[in-house]
C-alpha cells in the first residue's frame, strides 16, 4: 500500500468541502462521534440533512464565517492507498494557500461549478499546478445536478478545459462529472450519468499510478545534521544524515560533496543503524565517507559523473507570500532543503499574470499572492537543478530575516 | 509498486526522521516531549532511528500532572534507561505550590489546562527553543491546520491566522529571542498508522493498553477507573470490567473502554471496527465544546 498526497482547489462554492466531505463519508472514514458532532452544529437546514462541508471546516473562526481560511490536512484510508488531503481555500487572496497545499501534491483536482464553467480561478488553479509540476490533474465537474446532468454541458466544459491543459502543458488530465452533495461519481458510478464512461474520483485517486513521477536517475542528496557519536567504540565515527532528494546511492559509488568540490567515495550507507547496499528517493540515511572531508549541514553528496549545477545567480520565479511588499535590492535568507544562504533579488524582471499567464511589466510594487520573474544573488553557492527537470532540487523559500517569516516560495529555472 | 517504493509506512517514517533531524539541526536546545503514552513512545523509537549510531541528541521532558497511571511511569523510566537518554521531569504540583494556583475541582478534576503554566516555566528554567510533541493532525480539528513547525510567541499561544507557509520539505524554524517552536514529526500520522509501525517495528507499550481486569465506575456513558484521584460517589456503581486504553493520558481525564484484546493484531482489529474517534471515546476533557481544542492550543497547550 502506498502513499497518495493530493490537493483540492475550486472557486468559492464550488462544493469543495462538500467534496471532501463526501469523500471521508463515503469511503467511511467519519467516524461516529464526529458524525454525532457535525449533526449537532448543523442548524437551521430544512431538509434535515448533515452539512458535509462542515467536516472540514476546523477553526471557529472560519465556523463563524462560513469560509476555509488556512490549509488544513485531511487523512483517509482505503484498501488501495493512505491519502492525505490538502484542502486549500478558494478565495482569490490565499493563492499563497494553494501553493504551499500544491508543493507537496502528487495530484491536483480541480472542482468546476459545471453552471459556471471555467472561470478565471480555474485557470488560476490550473496555472499554479503547472508552475508547481503537479504531475496529475482531475478536473471535477460539479453540481452536475443543477444542470440536469446534461452530457452537452458536460461536454462544452470539457473542450474549454482541454485548451487551458494544452496551453499549460498539463498532459495528465482525466475529467468527472459529478455531484459531490448526492455522491454521483464520487466513490460510487453515479446511475444517471449512464453516458460517461471513465471512472468515478475514488477509483481514479486508488489506481493513478504515481511510481513513474520519482526521479531514479540524478542521485541528489544533502547534508541535513552531521552525526558524531564520540562514544569510545564509535570514536571516529561521522555520518552524514539526510534524505535521498533523487536518483539511487549504493556503498562504493565515486561521490562529489559540492559545493566544495572534494571527491571522495561511499563507505557506508545505513537506515536507522542498520547498514543497506544502496538507498533510493525519500529513505533518510546516513552516508559515511571514505576520506576525511569538511562536510557540514547544507552541502550536498552528488555522482561525480551526474553533477547538478552550482551557482550563486539564479533565474527564479518566485510567488510572494507576505504582507509586506517584495523590495528589489532587499537582502533575504534563502533556504533550499536544509541549506540556508543570505540572498539579495538583485532584478525583479516581470510580472506573471496569473489568470492569463502574460508577462506584465512591473510599475508597482510587487504584493502578497503575486508571481514574479526574479534574479536572486546568493552569497555562498547553490546546489540545485531547474525546477522543471527535478522540481524536488529546485525548490527554496525566501525568509525575512527581520520577521523571521517564509515571504516567498522559489522555482529555480 | 517499483523496486525502489516505500510503502505508506516507509514514507510516514522517513519524513518523521526527516523532522526530527531538522529540529535537532536547527534549534540549540530542543526538547522531546514525552507524556508516556503510544505516540510518545513511538516518538522515541524514531528519534533513535534518527540519530542512530548516536544517541538521541536532546533530553525527553514529562510535564508531569501527579495524575498519571502509575504503569506509564514505571515504563517510562524503564524505557529512559533503555535508551540511554536524558529525562527531565517537573511536576505540575509544584507549579499549582509556586505559583498558589487554583486546583480544579469537581469529580474529574483535570489538570490539563495546569500544564500549561508548568510546561511555560519548564521551557523558561533550560531555554529549550523547540519543543518536539507528538500531536497528530487526524486527532480534532483544531490540529489538522497546524504546521509541522509551529511557531509559539513568548506567552507559548498559537496563532492559526498567522502560520508561517510550509512548502515542500522545507521547515523554517527561524524564531526571535523568547519565542517557541513546537515541532511535530507524527503530523500524517493517524492513529491506525501508529498502531500498524508499532507492530511492525515490535515496539513495547504499558500494559494498560491491552485488556485487564480493573475497577471503574460508569460516567455519561464513559468508563473511568477508580483511584486515588477519582473517588466514587455514593451513587456510583464500581464495577469490574475487562478493559484496555486507547489513549493514555491523566487517570482524571482518560475512559477506558471494554476490551478483549490482549495482543497487538487483536487491539489493531478492534480499533479498525470502531466507529468512534480516539479523542471521542476517550477523553474526557474534549467533550466539553466542540472548540475546546483550538482555545487550548491557542493558550500554550501542546
Amino acid at each position: 500500500m502506498d502513499l497518495l498526497r493530493f490537493i483540492t482547489a475550486g472557486s468559492v462554492d464550488d462544493g469543495k468541502s462538500t467534496l471532501i466531505g463526501r469523500l471521508l463519508y463515503d469511503s467511511k472514514n467519519i467516524l461516529i462521534d464526529q458524525l454525532e458532532a457535525l449533526e449537532k452544529s448543523t442548524k437551521n437546514r430544512a431538509d434535515g440533512s448533515v452539512d458535509l462541508a462542515l467536516l472540514t471546516d476546523g477553526l471557529r473562526a472560519e465556523r463563524e464565517q462560513g469560509i476555509t481560511i488556512d490549509v488544513a490536512y485531511r487523512y483517509f484510508t482505503t484498501p488501495k492507498r493512505k491519502f492525505i488531503i490538502a484542502d486549500a481555500p478558494g478565495h482569490v487572496q490565499y493563492t499563497r494557500n494553494m501553493i504551499t497545499g500544491a508543493s507537496n501534491a502528487n495530484l491536483i483536482i480541480i472542482l468546476i461549478d459545471a453552471r459556471q464553467g471555467v472561470v478565471e480561478q480555474t485557470r488560476r488553479h490550473s496555472i499554479i499546478a503547472s508552475l508547481l509540476n503537479v504531475p496529475h490533474v482531475i478536473v471535477a465537474i460539479n453540481k452536475m445536478d443543477l444542470v440536469d446532468y446534461s452530457q452537452s454541458v458536460f461536454n462544452n466544459i470539457v473542450n474549454e478545459y482541454a485548451e487551458v491543459a494544452k496551453q499549460l502543458g498539463l498532459d495528465d488530465v482525466y475529467y468527472i462529472p459529478m455531484s459531490a452533495l448526492n455522491g454521483d461519481n464520487v466513490v460510487e458510478k453515479s446511475s444517471i450519468t449512464n453516458w460517461y464512461e471513465g471512472k468515478p474520483l475514488m477509483q481514479y485517486l486508488e489506481e493513478i499510478e504515481i511510481d513513474n513521477d520519482v526521479n531514479f536517475t540524478d542521485s541528489r542528496f544533502q547534508v541535513q545534521f552531521v552525526i558524531r557519536p564520540q562514544t569510545e567504540e564509535l570514536h571516529d565515527y561521522r555520518g552524514y544524515a539526510g534524505r535521498v532528494i533523487s536518483g539511487v546511492y549504493k556503498k562504493g559509488d565515486k561521490v562529489k560533496v559540492l559545493p566544495q568540490g572534494n571527491e571522495s567515495t561511499i563507505s557506508s550507507i545505513e537506515i536507522a543503524g542498520e547498514e543497506v547496499q544502496e538507498a533510493f528517493p525519500q529513505q533518510a540515511i546516513v552516508i559515511q565517507l571514505a576520506d576525511d572531508i569538511d562536510i557540514s549541514r547544507g552541502d550536498s553528496i552528488v555522482k561525480t559523473e551526474n553533477l547538478p549545477k552550482v551557482a550563486n545567480e539564479l533565474e527564479v520565479l518566485l510567488c510572494w507570500m507576505d504582507d509586506k511588499p517584495l523590495i528589489s535590492g532587499n537582502k533575504y535568507l534563502l533556504q533550499h532543503n536544509s541549506r540556508l544562504v543570505k540572498a539579495m533579488v538583485k532584478h525583479v524582471n516581470y510580472k506573471l499574470n496569473v489568470n492569463t499567464l502574460q508577462q506584465q511589466a512591473i510599475n508597482d510594487e510587487i504584493k502578497l499572492n503575486e508571481i514574479v520573474a526574479a534574479t536572486i544573488k546568493t552569497v555562498s553557492p547553490l546546489v540545485f537543478d531547474s525546477y522543471s527537470r527535478l522540481s524536488v532540487n529546485g525548490n527554496a523559500i525566501l525568509i525575512d530575516e527581520t520577521s523571521n517569516n517564509t515571504v516567498a516560495a522559489v522555482m529555480i529555472g | 509498486m517499483s523496486e525502489y517504493g516505500l510503502n505508506y509506512l516507509e514514507q510516514l517514517e522517513a519524513e518523521s526522521i526527516h523532522i526530527f533531524r531538522e529540529a535537532a539541526a536547527q534549534f540549540e536546545k530542543p526538547a522531546l516531549l514525552f507524556s508516556g503514552g503510544k505516540d510518545s513512545i513511538t516518538m522515541v523509537h524514531l528519534a533513535r532511528k534518527a540519530f542512530a549510531p548516536a544517541k538521541i541528541p536532546f533530553p525527553l521532558v514529562h510535564i508531569d500532572t501527579g495524575h498519571n497511571f502509575p504503569e506509564a511511569l514505571d515504563f517510562r523510566d524503564k524505557l529512559v534507561e533503555k535508551v540511554n537518554a536524558t529525562l527531565v521531569v517537573r511536576k505540575v504540583e509544584d507549579t499549582i505550590k509556586k505559583r498558589s494556583l487554583t486546583e480544579p475541582k469537581g469529580k474529574f478534576p483535570s489538570r490539563n489546562w495546569l500544564q500549561t503554566y508548568t510546561l511555560l516555566d519548564t521551557i523558561e528554567e533550560f531555554k529549550f527553543d523547540c519543543c518536539i510533541g507528538g500531536a497528530r493532525r487526524d486527532e480534532e480539528k483544531a490540529r489538522a491546520k497546524e504546521r509541522i513547525f509551529s511557531v509559539r510567541d513568548e506567552f507559548g499561544q498559537w496563532n492559526p491566522k498567522l502560520q508561517r507557509p510550509e512548502l515542500w520539505n522545507i521547515y523554517n524554524g527561524k524564531i526571535h529571542k523568547g519565542e517557541n517552536v513546537r515541532v511535530f514529526p507524527i503530523s500524517n500520522w493517524t492513529e491506525l498508522d501508529i498502531w500498524n509501525y508499532i507492530r511492525k517495528n515490535n515496539i513495547e507499550l504499558p500494559s494498560i493498553y491491552f485488556a485487564h481486569n480493573r475497577k471503574v465506575i460508569v460516567h455519561e456513558g464513559q468508563l473511568v477507573a477508580t483511584s486515588d484521584y477519582i473517588k466514587p460517589s455514593t451513587d456510583d456503581v464500581v464495577l469490574t470490567k475487562k478493559v484496555r486504553y486507547r489513549t493514555v493520558g491523566d487517570m482524571t481525564c482518560t475512559a477506558a473502554i471494554e476490551s478483549n484484546a490482549t495482543s497487538l493484531d487483536e487491539v489493531i482489529n478492534e480499533i479498525i471496527s470502531t466507529r468512534i474517534s480516539e479523542r471521542g471515546e476517550t477523553r474526557i476533557d474534549d467533550r466539553v465544546t466542540e472548540a475546546a481544542m483550538e482555545d487550548r492550543k491557542k493558550n500554550g497547550y501542546f
